[in-house]
């Protein structure tokens, strides 16, 4: 990678054009230039030509690491392979209006339908809605659900959803734009959740809990049936946050778990491209007794009873083909191995460096794990010791992507890595390798893991700077 | 186990990871879940396909649509696409990177955004904008909670019914959790009046019906309530329009499918929103900023996070995680094609396709004209004289999809993709309809 300055907008120059259009359909009618409707101010796109921009985004995108770049364990982002036939099939849908009636849209219709069935089947739900855009968007689209359902059934003092203290951070966002209160459940020891903590949170004003299973250290909450019993009893409902499915594809399905509602990414799940942030699609599914207050596409338009809406059509219409194509190359042969071989991957990796790095807790994990930092950081009279930032950007100086960071909240080094199975055992095998490198380094000379990266287009940025300061335009 | 070309690990492979793992088998990984959880059904999928099949399987389903020349708009607009902007946004690393976390190899992705975000500037007039949203309607959605986060003990937002329909039916969606009132309103300027805890106003720049708006005093009213000014926009057509800051908006938001992004049957899209600079930190979403590495040099982060989800948990400005990056990268390199020149041919073109066909169609003697003022670029609506449900058969029928049923009214859409051959083409459909 070698760093490049530029922006577009300075490699302008006045009067260069890049685009070419046809001529007007009548010369007759001209836009009029002036008068109170229209725009007063000067316009600041660049002036460029076809070549600069391919240039210009060609420097720019060697700035960047991809799956297809190397190796990116970044824990609960399920960065697997993206397969390239997916990219193929999608232009030849590229024309079509969402509005355009179902007799000259059956080809789309067949594609929802299909993976609607597909998806029902791998996880146990009944239907699904394709509006959400992403795995945010599905959780506040289960919410509402879960609050239609409550309204439904005229139980209206359901005000309050249970959250994990280890959950995801966009769990208690959604629920609080859904107008929802957080109560937090904790987790024990173990990681798990505390059945004896949830008891007494449970009552009428329950709307329900949201889960991730498994949880976000990799951990399956075993005590899921007496869970999704207690919560039941108390009339509430399960939401699952499917951010963590990938290990269960092809083993466990979230509905025979006894969750009502659940969303997916399909961009981590199921293949997707994560185009650096999106687009994604979150659909949601639903247990038999939610189905008809569920948005659905039917026949080429969103229906739905309970009136919700969740975004302009019927979703990321191009990213569910993708994730339909993956589904049909798996097939109901290989789908059974995909939550395994990537349980095995993350098992692999937790087993070969847990001497190194500090593991807090030692059992089987699912398709990711959490390291509490290094077992030894170099500390010692006057020199601090390397922490996880340290590490995850040393990382980079090795050609891998960093884990996450940070995340669980429950400690306060945390290293995240999920592998997926779409990596090789050589692959696993030189990450463990230059981990076990990173982690010796950091033992002799924990400084060169401070200033690291080293080998990198750029070297640590000023945040303070960027949050104090904000320049967040090039005209700012 | 049958060899897959996306798992890569060999019997023997896995033979020794189970080892170093300590276990004697792939299920034996599964032993703390509850027996009767593992799943011992038939997957209800069909056996696996190759890619050949794949391949196959979906030019049979696209071959199930039907081609038409698309006249219509109401939201997703047929723009043509320029041939380098597929090719930049498939290059494998910008398509297949997460987030820009990591930003010391990340800083491609970090640039197109800064730049996405000061295009979205330099079009709608305001200080700031966020990396984008899922869509558009979602976009005015989140405006709404804005307006309502950024006024103290306010809770009341009217929205125009002269946006598009899935526009307020997502706003509706969005408010009602959270109890946000409502006012749905045909007369924006006499419902300020009345609104005692107002804390917005959502209108259009152009409504349903393709007409631009006259916004003419609507700021000053509003701002007099204390309230904001929420603009709902077409960036296309914003290259040539009053921009929301020339308006006197706060917020504005807006789909930028109308960039050059294929309609691809309603997405993927991206949505817009900027805003003035004091509501800065009441913006929703990820934002980029600029700063310098230990060597001086300039580069971009993820900033402002304070106000994010996976920091603030249940008192962020919103839930969003992602953005439509990619998408954001497509209308970007548009952009920057176009210039500032092409962005008004654009509309000069839309333009005379619009007006042209509208005299067309009102010359075959088959529509009333609603409204022979209204200033239009692309859409129009006009009143029909004949039944709706046969023109649009017979327009079908003829490849066209168009006279989208609207209020008693039908839309049609010109853009630049649309020769005088087309056009008269299709009204020459427009004649026969009895």
């Amino acid at each position: 990678m070698k760093y490049y300055d530029k922006l577009i907008f300075e490699l302008s120059k006045s009067g260069r054009t890049g685009y070419s259009l046809p001529s007007k359909v009548s010369d007759k009618d001209s836009l009029p230039s002036s008068g109170n409707l229209w725009r007063q101010s000067s316009l600041g796109l660049p002036e460029v030509s076809e070549l600069d921009v391919v240039r210009h985004y060609t420097n720019l995108s060697q700035m960047n690491f991809g799956v297809d770049t190397g190796f990116y364990p970044l824990g609960s982002c399920t960065m697997k392979y993206n397969p390239k036939i997916n990219e193929e099939i999608v232009g030849q849908f590229n024309g079509i209006h969402p509005l355009q009636p179902l007799e000259t849209v059956r080809g789309c219709a067949e594609v929802y339908e299909g993976i609607d069935a597909a998806l029902a089947s791998v996880t146990g739900m009944k239907h699904f809605t394709f509006e959400p855009c992403a795995g945010a968007h599905g959780e506040l689209t289960g919410l509402m659900l879960m609050r239609e359902y409550h309204f439904s059934r005229g139980d209206m003092g359901r005000t309050k959803v249970i959250v994990p203290d280890s959950a995801h951070g966009t769990n208690p966002a959604s629920a609080a734009v859904c107008g929802l209160e957080i109560v937090e459940v904790k987790s024990k020891a173990d990681g798990l959740i505390d059945v004896e903590d949830l008891k007494p949170l449970l009552g009428p004003d329950i709307a329900g809990i949201m889960m991730t299973n498994p949880n976000t250290l990799g951990l399956f909450e075993r005590d899921i049936k007496e869970i999704a019993a207690l919560v039941h009893d108390c009339g509430g409902l399960l939401y699952y946050d499917g951010a963590n499915m990938n290990p269960l594809i092809g083993v466990v399905r979230p509905g025979d778990m006894g969750f009502d509602i659940m969303h997916l990414n399909l961009h981590k799940s199921f293949s997707t491209p994560h185009g650096g942030g999106g687009p994604g699609s979150g659909p949601v599914g639903v247990a038999d007794k939610l189905v008809n207050l569920l948005p659905r596409y039917d026949k080429g338009v969103e229906k739905s009873e309970s009136g919700i809406r969740v975004s302009g059509f019927h979703g990321n219409f191009g990213v569910i083909l993708r994730a339909y194509a993956y589904l049909l190359m798996l097939g109901r042969e290989n789908v059974r191995m995909a939550g395994k071989l990537a349980t095995l991957g993350a098992n692999y990796i937790k087993e070969s460096l847990k001497d190194c790095y500090k593991l807090p807790i030692p059992t089987v994990c699912k398709h990711e794990f959490v390291f509490d930092g290094l077992v030894n950081d170099g500390a010692r009279e006057g020199v601090a010791g390397a922490t996880t930032l340290d590490v995850a950007k040393r990382l980079l100086d090795y050609g891998f992507h960093a884990p996450t960071i940070y995340f669980p909240l429950l400690f306060h080094q945390a290293i995240m890595i999920e592998p997926t199975e779409t990596e090789s055992l050589e692959t696993l095998d030189a990450f463990i390798e230059v981990m076990r490198k990173i982690a010796a380094e950091a033992a002799e000379d924990p400084e060169l893991l401070h200033s690291a990266p080293h080998a990198t287009p750029i070297s640590r940025p000023d945040e303070t700077m960027a949050a104090r300061q904000p320049k967040l335009t090039w005209f700012a | 186990m049958a060899g897959f070309c996306y798992f890569p690990q060999t019997e023997e492979d896995i033979r020794l990871m189970l080892d170093r793992i300590g276990v004697g088998s792939l299920d034996d990984l599964y032993a703390d879940v509850p027996s009767d959880f593992i799943y011992k059904g038939e997957y209800d999928l069909p056996s696996a396909l190759s890619e050949q099949e794949v391949r196959d399987w979906f030019e049979g389903l696209a071959a199930k649509n039907t081609r038409l020349k698309v006249f219509a708009g109401a939201g997703a607009y047929d723009h043509y696409t320029p041939a380098v902007i597929p090719n930049i946004t498939s290059r494998s690393e910008f398509l297949t990177a997460y987030t820009p976390y990591q930003c010391e190899i990340s800083q491609g992705t970090l640039r197109y955004i800064f730049e996405w975000q000061s295009m979205i500037c330099t079009l709608t007039g305001m200080d700031v904008s966020n990396a984008s949203m899922y869509d558009g309607p979602t976009a005015a959605a989140e405006a709404v909670r804005m307006c309502v986060a950024s006024t103290r003990k306010r809770n009341t937002v009217i929205v125009s019914a002269g946006l598009l329909p899935n526009v307020i039916e997502t706003v509706l969606t969005y408010a009602k959790f959270p109890g946000i009132n409502v006012v749905m309103s045909s007369d924006v300027k006499a419902d300020i009046a009345s609104v005692e805890d107002l804390a917005g106003v959502v209108v259009p720049s152009i409504n349903r019906y393709g007409t631009v708006e006259d916004l003419t005093g609507l700021a000053d009213a509003v701002h007099a309530k204390g309230a904001l000014l929420v603009e709902y926009c077409d960036p296309s057509a914003l290259a040539v329009l009053k921009t929301p800051a020339e308006w006197g908006a706060d917020v504005a938001v807006g789909d930028g499918q109308t960039l050059g992004i294929p309609l691809c049957y309603g997405g993927p899209y991206v949505g817009f929103m900027a805003c003035r600079s004091e509501y800065m930190r009441k913006l929703p979403g990820r934002i980029v900023g600029q700063t310098v590495d230990k060597e001086g040099r300039r580069v971009f982060v993820l900033t402002l996070q304070a106000r994010e989800q996976h920091i603030r948990r249940e008192k962020a400005t919103s839930n969003i995680c992602s953005n439509q990056s990619l998408m954001a990268l497509w209308c970007t390199v548009y952009l920057s094609i176009m210039g500032p020149e092409g962005m008004r041919k654009v509309n000069d073109l839309c333009w005379s396709g619009s007006h042209y066909l509208k005299q067309q169609l009102l010359a075959t003697g088959k529509f009333e004209d609603p409204d022979p003022d209204a200033t239009f670029i692309k859409e129009f609506a006009l009143k029909p004289l004949v039944d709706v449900k046969t023109l649009q058969k017979a327009l079908l029928d003829a490849g066209f999809f168009g006279a989208l049923e609207i209020d008693g009214y039908v839309t049609f859409c010109v853009t630049e993709k649309h020769s005088r051959k087309e056009i008269d083409a299709l009204v020459e459909i427009v004649k026969s309809v009895r």
